[in-house]
């Protein structure tokens, strides 16, 4: 595409129209001529520019498709059966029916982010200016490695984002064409193409993350943020309460500014639940963050926020009801999500106030984030003193009453995505004990399902909140707000040791919270890895969800382990779209730390990444259709992903064949041979069905063919302990790992020998590994 | 909702829904039919409490009497290994299914592929999305011994009790003991 991009500027020109000066022409795109870093072959890739590099991925971990069901119900000659090998009336199979769907979904998830940047930066722009400078931290060099890495270009003010946004637009348009009745239809393509629009999918989240942090000031790559309170029972009830959901800040940062304005700061409670909560906290430590997706429900039907305010992105569709049936005024604030509200953009805030309390308008649509701000705050002081009541009155059911009615139909259960037992703890309930009702709470979703199927009406999931009444009023926790991108100088330290695998690895705790048995065990588990030492880094709900529980000294876990992105750190980088400064770090190990060009030359730095950078992400709850595309994202850079069980519901893995040799080849750069390096890593795309389970594949996973023999003797320590632990002896697959005696961990020494020759194991040689034919550098033909 | 419905309400497979099983003589007839017979136990197996024990007890008396592979996924391996069960193999659930989805595979002792997975104890989605890979991109046929009606299987048994379960699989282990003795 870039070669194509021509800018033309004229002095002066006579022309038979007339005479022209200063004329400048720009088509396409232009390249910073003032960066004396080389341009890379692929700058602004087109959907195929990659393609070679997708299908190296792919030739490795091939796609296992597990069909959500048999049909296609996508065009009126549906719909089709595909069971099997049958085809569709359009000619598609079962396996690129699938990847169709993983598209679909790769595209929904980039479109939202995108979509969120360019409302963002409009609105940023139309606040600071276009030239207001993009400032991701002093010690932030490389302030955008992601889009300097795809597209090539330094952005330098918030004006620069948007090309980049035009870009990742019109891949995505394009992306979402092929997903068509009859345009691509083999599977590996469509998976290329899944991939692209993950890529594409970070651009998108870094112009929003570094668009916001610029312009908003938010905590600018420090270690050491604040803590914020998280949890209802941080919330002050006695102050009007307003709560914002969704993602996009600019209405939170409109009520806060209100408030500071009017030094009604601190008179009011701003609360927030998903990453519109985060961001929030990174504008002020003012607000107050209550939880992740799963705690709309719970909140609204505790009675305490007086005013609703949604952005954009997981907000629960049916919460307009819920927050009239709770008597909360509730005001929507982006095109996307309008809800049936009276557009109100251009009225006089008191005219909307008047009608929000006066009972005449349950909502308000309103574009403008001031003026949501003034409306918000002033419904809340409005509508508090009478609403008083109601927060005394939290969920508004009696379980024993309720439990009184429950014929055990069992339907309940049969809902609910967790299988929770609800009929048999229905039956204590109404004899008596609300115990095993209030069990349920923690692994509970919020979803509703249950109370949809339950033929007597009963409200199970309030139900469940008011026995679990005594656990939610001592929800209160801390979480370290989100720091943004990962300082240069922390990558110079910590880039050494993690491409040599002396730090055992980088394991990124990101996505929603559908988890299969509560949050407890994300908390685990990040607790787990940053004891072993590893760089913990967490965003979004996951990041919420971690600091929801304490430990025996009463601490969470920012509370007892640092920010730092380092050995033993719990680095929270910030919201969904701060996603790509954990991808930034990855890559900017490979310019930073080992001075590989970054500009527009993916193909090798995603290389490096694979080859070097021992990072692997969890999305134990992912749920969304935006993480489906930040998995995509980070499977391009041959990062793997490991999901909860409820990600086989994804549709499809991308697994690796331990047991066949001949895809474990790398090119050794140095010599120009194909080397075996064994199967590392060994998947790219896997759902774990337990916790342990996810822990023992995230050790194995952060292994690489370029770790020294010290480093992989200390990641086959953790592989191995993690092992004994939660399955029992020696992995059977250990000489797949272990390439020659100085990988084997000391003090396993002859224990672990023995095992190797009683498997016939031999050594095998370490190469500087890469996957590009083309050799990436030093290879002499 | 009658018993042949899926255990999750929305789980509506589509035109080929598994055939019921409700006697043991039936699954035990489909088992020794089979060859090459693996039992993927997951880790629900030895958290489901039922008749005193635990479900995996009545399945560690399934892979005895059958003889068949087994391989644990989730931490179902420690649950064996603690009755003195060591599994075959350890893996996920989802490695395993691509492996048999790959007619070139010869399974965990390379003696050849399998012609028929026998599922239980694993969470209801992820044994429906594995079974529906397998239907969808193998021949192996799919036995589900959950007490949940799996619709993607080959065979399942319909929603039962655990205390019905337990009751079926004694009566299939013995099925399938008296078959082995007898030859
Ligand atoms: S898109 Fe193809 S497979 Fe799907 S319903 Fe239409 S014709 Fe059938
Ligand atoms: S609200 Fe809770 S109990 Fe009800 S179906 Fe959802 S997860 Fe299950
Ligand atoms: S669906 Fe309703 S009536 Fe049936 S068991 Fe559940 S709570 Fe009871």
């Amino acid at each position: 595409m870039s070669s194509k991009d021509i800018n033309i500027r004229i002095g002066e020109l006579e022309t038979g129209i007339g005479h022209i000066r200063d004329l400048q022409v720009r088509i396409g795109r232009v390249l910073d001529e003032k960066w004396a870093e080389p341009a890379g072959p692929t700058p602004f890739p087109s959907l195929t520019a990659l393609r070679n590099w997708d299908r190296t991925l792919l030739n490795r971990y091939r796609p296992f498709y597990l069909p959500f069901c048999d049909l296609c119900c996508l065009c009126t000659y549906g719909k089709c059966d595909l069971t099997g090998s049958k085809r569709g009336a359009c000619g598609i199979s079962m396996a690129a029916q699938q990847s169709r769907i993983v598209l679909l979904a790769a595209c929904i998830g980039a479109a939202t982010h995108i979509s969120h940047a360019r409302e963002l930066v409009a609105h940023l722009i139309q606040e600071f200016g276009r030239e207001r400078k993009l400032d991701a931290g002093s010690s932030v060099e490389v302030e955008a490695p992601v889009i300097r890495l795809v597209c090539g270009i330094r952005p330098r003010t918030l004006a620069d984002l948007e090309p980049v946004l035009d870009y990742a637009e019109q891949q995505v348009t394009a992306l979402l064409s092929a997903t068509h009745t009859g345009q691509e239809g083999d599977p590996i393509d469509l998976e290329s193409k899944v991939l692209h629009a993950g890529m594409v999918d970070q651009v998108g989240m870094e112009v929003a993350d570094i668009a916001q942090i610029s312009a908003y000031n938010f905590p600018k790559a420090e270690p050491a943020t604040a803590l914020v309170d998280l949890g209802m029972a941080a919330v002050d009830t006695a102050k009007p309460v307003i709560l914002v959901i969704g993602h996009n800040v600019p209405p939170a940062a409109g009520i806060l500014d209100y408030l500071q304005d009017r030094g009604l700061a601190g008179g009011v409670e701003v609360t927030g639940i998903c990453c519109s909560a985060i961001d929030a906290s990174r504008y002020s430590p003012e607000a107050k963050i209550v939880g992740p997706i799963s705690w709309q429900m719970r909140y609204v039907r505790s009675g305490i926020p007086d005013v609703v305010v949604v952005d954009e992105q997981c907000i629960r569709t049916d919460i307009l009801e819920a927050a009239k049936a709770h008597g909360m005024p509730l005001i929507a604030t982006s095109e996307k999500v309008c809800l049936g509200l009276p557009d109100r953009t251009a009225d006089a805030a008191d005219a909307i106030v008047a009608d929000l309390t006066g009972g005449r308008s349950p909502g308000a649509f309103i574009l403008d984030p001031e003026k949501v701000g003034e409306v918000a705050v002033k419904t809340a002081l409005a509508v508090a003193p009478a609403r008083r009541a109601a927060r005394n009155a939290p969920y508004r059911v009696d379980p024993r009453e309720e439990a009184g009615r429950c014929g055990g139909c069992g339907f309940c259960q049969r809902a609910c995505p967790n299988d929770l037992n609800v009929p048999k703890a229905m039956q204590a309930c109404a004899a008596g004990d609300t115990g095993m009702l209030a069990a349920l709470y923690d692994a509970c979703l919020g979803c509703t399902r249950c109370e949809h199927a339950c033929p007597q009406g009963i409200p199970v999931h309030s139900c469940i909140l008011a026995a679990a009444g005594e656990s939610i009023r001592n929800e209160r926790f801390s979480m370290r707000t989100g720091r943004g991108a990962i300082g240069d100088i922390e990558i110079r330290q910590v880039g050494g040791p993690i491409v040599l695998g002396e730090i055992p690895g980088v394991v990124a705790f990101v996505g929603c919270a559908n988890y299969p048995d509560g949050g407890r065990e994300l908390a685990e588990m990040a607790g787990e890895f940053a004891t072993r030492k590893y760089i913990v880094c967490t965003s979004g709900c996951a990041a919420m969800t971690i600091g929801m529980y304490r430990n025996e000294e009463g601490k969470t876990l920012y509370e007892t382990y640092p920010g730092d992105f380092q050995a033993g750190g719990i680095v929270n980088v910030g919201s969904c779209v701060s996603n790509a400064h954990i991808a930034g770090a990855a890559i900017k190990i490979a310019s930073i730390f080992a001075r590989r060009n970054l500009r527009a030359n993916y193909e090798e730095i995603a290389d490096y990444v694979h080859n070097r950078v021992g990072a692997v992400g969890i999305a134990w709850g992912a749920m969304s259709q935006k993480a489906a595309s930040i998995a995509a994202g980070f499977w391009r850079l041959g990062i793997p992903v490991i999901v909860g069980p409820h990600g086989t519901k994804y549709r499809r893995m991308l697994l690796g064949r331990a047991d066949r040799e001949e895809d474990w080849y790398v090119l050794d750069a140095r010599s120009g041979e194909e080397v075996y390096t064994g199967p590392v890593p060994e998947h790219l795309f896997i759902a774990a069905e337990t916790p342990e389970e996810a822990m023992i594949l995230a050790a194995k996973l952060c292994m690489r063919p370029n770790d020294t023999a010290r480093g992989r003797a200390l990641k086959l320590t953790h592989y191995i302990d993690l092992h004994r632990r939660h399955r029992g002896g020696i992995p059977d697959d250990l000489p797949l790992f272990v390439r020659t005696a100085s990988d084997i961990p000391i003090t396993m020494k002859e224990e672990l020998l023995q095992v190797l020759r009683e498997k016939d194991w031999k050594e095998i040689r370490i190469p500087d590994p890469t996957l590009l034919r083309r050799p990436a550098r030093g290879r002499q033909d | 909702m009658t018993d042949t419905d899926s255990w999750q309400t929305a789980e509506v497979g589509g035109p080929r829904r598994a055939a019921v099983i409700r006697k043991a003589v039936a699954a035990a007839a489909v088992i020794r039919r089979a060859e090459r017979p693996i039992l993927i136990l997951g880790h629900r197996a030895g958290e489901r409490e039922c008749n005193g024990g635990r479900m995996i007890d009545c399945l560690i008396g399934l892979a005895r009497a059958s003889g068949c592979t087994v391989v644990a996924s989730g931490n179902a391996s420690s649950a064996l290994r603690e009755r003195g069960y060591p599994p075959h193999a350890a893996m996920p659930a989802v490695e395993l299914g691509s492996r048999l989805t790959d007619p070139a595979w010869t399974g965990i002792d390379g003696k050849g592929a399998y012609d028929l997975a026998i599922l239980a104890g694993l969470p209801y989605p992820m044994a429906w999305t594995l079974l529906s890979a397998l239907k969808h991109f193998s021949p192996v046929k799919t036995l589900c011994l959950d007490p949940g009606y799996q619709p993607q299987a080959t065979w399942s048994l319909p929603n039962i009790s655990l205390a019905d379960w337990a009751a079926f699989m004694h009566a299939l282990n013995a099925s399938l003991a008296s078959t082995e003795g007898g030859g």
